[in-house]
């Protein structure tokens, strides 16, 4: 209970004009970036990160993540009346969506979404509200090897779960903490990796390299496409809003499916894009009419949205409380907190009560004033979509400019994040995944901190890993991740080989 | 099925075409990305090395992580490498069109070049000719439109960024010359 406490606590520092005001700054900015073809909520947050610099890590916060909500709004908006997914979570929408804006019922559809979206959000808020006090307090006894057998760990599901090549993501892993550790070593404080450049001294910013990995490249991806546009308008009524939500009942089940598999998927390295597909094909799947579905069936809408903004909530989790973000935004939002001084992790939530519970109590309100911001401004977003792309795009990369040189007041940054770009593009194309990458960058230096110090500690002993049961089953853990899979093909082997015959695997 | 209410059409007159032949393969630029990461990977484990990467006293020395890291990227790179050649049709599709090309760097070049112009004549200048610009040619949206959008972005974001939050973005002379 003591938790209720600290979010009403969380709400009495929320409840102030300003604070307001920021809230909806950000939603409407959200919903924004999450309509535009090609920029979605890591990019809306990355490139208008640079606004909160020189605002309090609380205000800084709220508005950020209120522009990761109204982004995972927005990107429902171009799936249902476009049929192009504002972003890759939203693609298990259109499935259903489009076609039902096609039969006329497109504000059903939205009503459907935004409702649905929110249902996720509120599940995951309420786990994080309970679950991540327990965590962090939990974690408060960790060491140096138990964070870096945490490290480990994610980093090695990427690797065993990630459904990009293995090799790619190793690829992309190895990069990023490499990066991660240019400049000046922070145990010994000798340079590493600066080839003699005194802008290099400094290291590779975090959130310069986030800016040009995901503004610029996606802009240049954009560009590829036609960005020609036939669409629906939509307004909705209350009457509409009314009649879904009186409905709602009876998809419980459906609702409570993707919830959990979203919750599931947030906290572990697996994304909202993961959840919206599975959300969508286990709705499928128990249904007793799977005709019915990608001809604009209600269910088809709810259970990818209720998935992807579950998971897209509980990403946040792992962030809060361990400090270790469970999805790109996340990362993100993560290398906010250093710029704003905080350090993440779970002395968090002894150090800075204000800040989380105040960030846990702005998850519920923003995704209220959220709900009721895209029921009543639809129409309004839509028109959005007239804007040209050619009129956009340059001021995406004048945003991203900006954002990359106020960072450290540095021109080198500006060239970095070009740079960043042009890799971010190849990469995207060739399908070496960013999201371990980000999450490499935003952890190497923290990660290689604590396996030096664990090493220190033991005397380079490498046991210290496995010298007690909880370090000992995270490290196990991770490394049988790692390997999953192989594991997985053994038993499948197994599994197909044993039964029939005798059949002994070597 | 009836489209009968498209209400929103926005039009791109100089979208890439649809038959346009291709420049190169996704098997090539992978192994050109594995390469190129290959003898980063190499120079990275170098410079670890010679700023030692062995074990001391007092636990790993600064580049004994790094240097190891540079090892498996390495690998990685190599087994794409091979990964690259051995894949089957999937990597021999097309990595980008001619048509996408001559787009992607309809953005990419004015981007450059902004960059560039940013460190003579400021952000605020270098913003607006990159916005009008883009416009008027990528976009080919009327003149009138362009410069008065390219002004009022330009104008918003100098009221914000250098009066209200007190950011310093670098000047030039025209900013100069009103005494900002």
């Amino acid at each position: 209970m003591e938790a209720l406490g600290l979010l009403l606590h969380g709400f009495a520092v929320l409840l102030t004009w300003k604070t307001l005001l920021l809230m909806m700054v950000g939603l409407v900015l959200g919903v924004f970036v999450g309509v535009l073809p090609g920029l979605g909520g890591p990019n809306g947050v990355a490139i208008l990160l640079p606004l909160t610099f020189s605002m309090d890590p609380t205000s800084a916060i709220v508005m950020l993540s209120c522009i990761y909500w109204g982004a995972l709004f927005g990107g429902a908006i171009t799936s249902i009346l476009f049929n192009i997914p504002g972003e890759a979570w939203s693609v298990a929408t259109t499935f259903d969506g489009y076609p039902m804006a096609q039969q006329g019922k497109a504000a059903e559809a939205l009503t459907a979404a935004f409702t649905s979206s929110f249902i996720g959000s509120l599940v995951a808020v309420l786990l994080i509200t309970f679950l991540a006090p327990w965590i962090s307090s939990f974690a408060l006894k960790f060491g140096p090897p138990e964070f870096f057998a945490v490290y480990l760990l994610t980093f090695c599901s990427f690797v065993g779960l990630g459904r990009e090549d293995k090799h790619k993501t190793v690829i992309a892993m190895a990069l990023g903490l490499l990066l991660a550790g240019v400049g000046m070593d922070t145990v010994s404080g000798q340079l590493r990796m600066t080839f003699g450049s005194t802008d290099l001294l400094r290291g590779i910013n975090f959130l310069v390299a986030v800016i040009g990995l995901f503004g610029i490249s996606e802009i240049l991806l954009t560009m590829e496409e036609r960005l020609a546009l036939r669409g629906h308008a939509a307004s909705i009524s209350l009457r509409t809003v009314l009649a879904v939500w009186k409905d709602l009942p009876k998809y419980w089940m459906t609702l409570l499916r993707s919830s959990v598999i979203g919750c599931w998927l947030g906290i572990t390295p697996g994304g909202a894009i993961a959840a919206s597909f599975m959300g969508y094909n286990l709705a499928k799947r128990f249904s007793k009419d799977q005709d019915s579905f990608g001809k604009g069936r209600i269910e088809g809408v709810f259970a990818p949205e209720t998935a992807a903004h579950a998971s897209g909530t509980a990403a946040l989790l792992p962030m809060l409380a361990l400090g270790i973000p469970g999805s790109g935004t996340a990362a993100i939002l993560l290398g906010g907190l250093m710029v704003w001084g905080l350090n993440p992790g779970p002395l968090l939530f002894v150090e800075h009560k204000d800040f989380v519970w105040g960030l846990i109590a702005s998850m519920y309100l923003g995704n209220v004033v959220g709900l009721v911001l895209v029921l009543s401004t639809v129409p309004i977003f839509a028109s959005i979509l007239r804007v040209p792309f050619a009129a956009v795009a340059p001021m995406i990369v004048v945003s991203c400019a900006i954002g990359a040189y106020a960072i450290q007041n540095a021109m080198f940054d500006v060239w970095l994040m070009l740079g960043f770009g042009v890799v971010g593009y190849v990469f995207k194309k060739i399908k070496i995944p960013l999201a371990p990458f980000t999450l490499a960058l935003v952890l190497g230096s923290r990660a290689e901190d604590a396996f030096r110090q664990s090493m220190i500690i033991s005397g380079g002993n490498m046991k210290v890993f496995w010298a007690n049961g909880l370090v000992g089953t995270i490290t196990t853990l991770a490394i049988l991740l790692l390997f999953w899979p192989l594991i997985d093909r053994l038993v499948a082997s197994f599994g197909k080989s044993t039964p029939p015959a005798a059949k002994v695997e070597a | 099925m009836s489209n009968a209410e498209i209400e929103i059409a926005v039009d791109d007159p100089t979208a890439p075409e649809e038959n346009s032949p291709s420049v190169t393969s996704n098997r090539a630029v992978d192994v050109a990305v594995s390469l190129l990461l290959l003898a980063l990977a190499v120079v990275l484990a170098w410079d670890n090395w010679r700023t030692g990467a062995s074990w001391d006293s007092t636990g790993p020395e600064a580049g004994y992580f790094p240097f190891y890291l540079s090892v498996i990227l390495g690998g990685a790179s190599l087994y794409g490498i091979g990964a690259a050649f051995l894949s089957s049709k999937e990597a021999m599709e097309t990595f980008v069109t001619r048509a996408q090309l001559r787009r992607v760097m309809a953005v990419f070049v004015p981007t450059l070049l902004f960059c560039i112009a940013m460190q003579f004549l400021g952000i605020y200048v270098a913003s607006f000719l990159l916005i009008a610009g883009f416009m008027r040619i990528v976009g080919k949206i009327a003149i009138w439109k362009s410069l008065l959008t390219a002004f009022l972005f330009s104008a918003v974001m100098f009221v914000t960024f250098d009066i209200v939050f007190d950011v310093l973005m670098p000047k030039g002379p025209l900013e100069a010359a009103f005494g900002y």
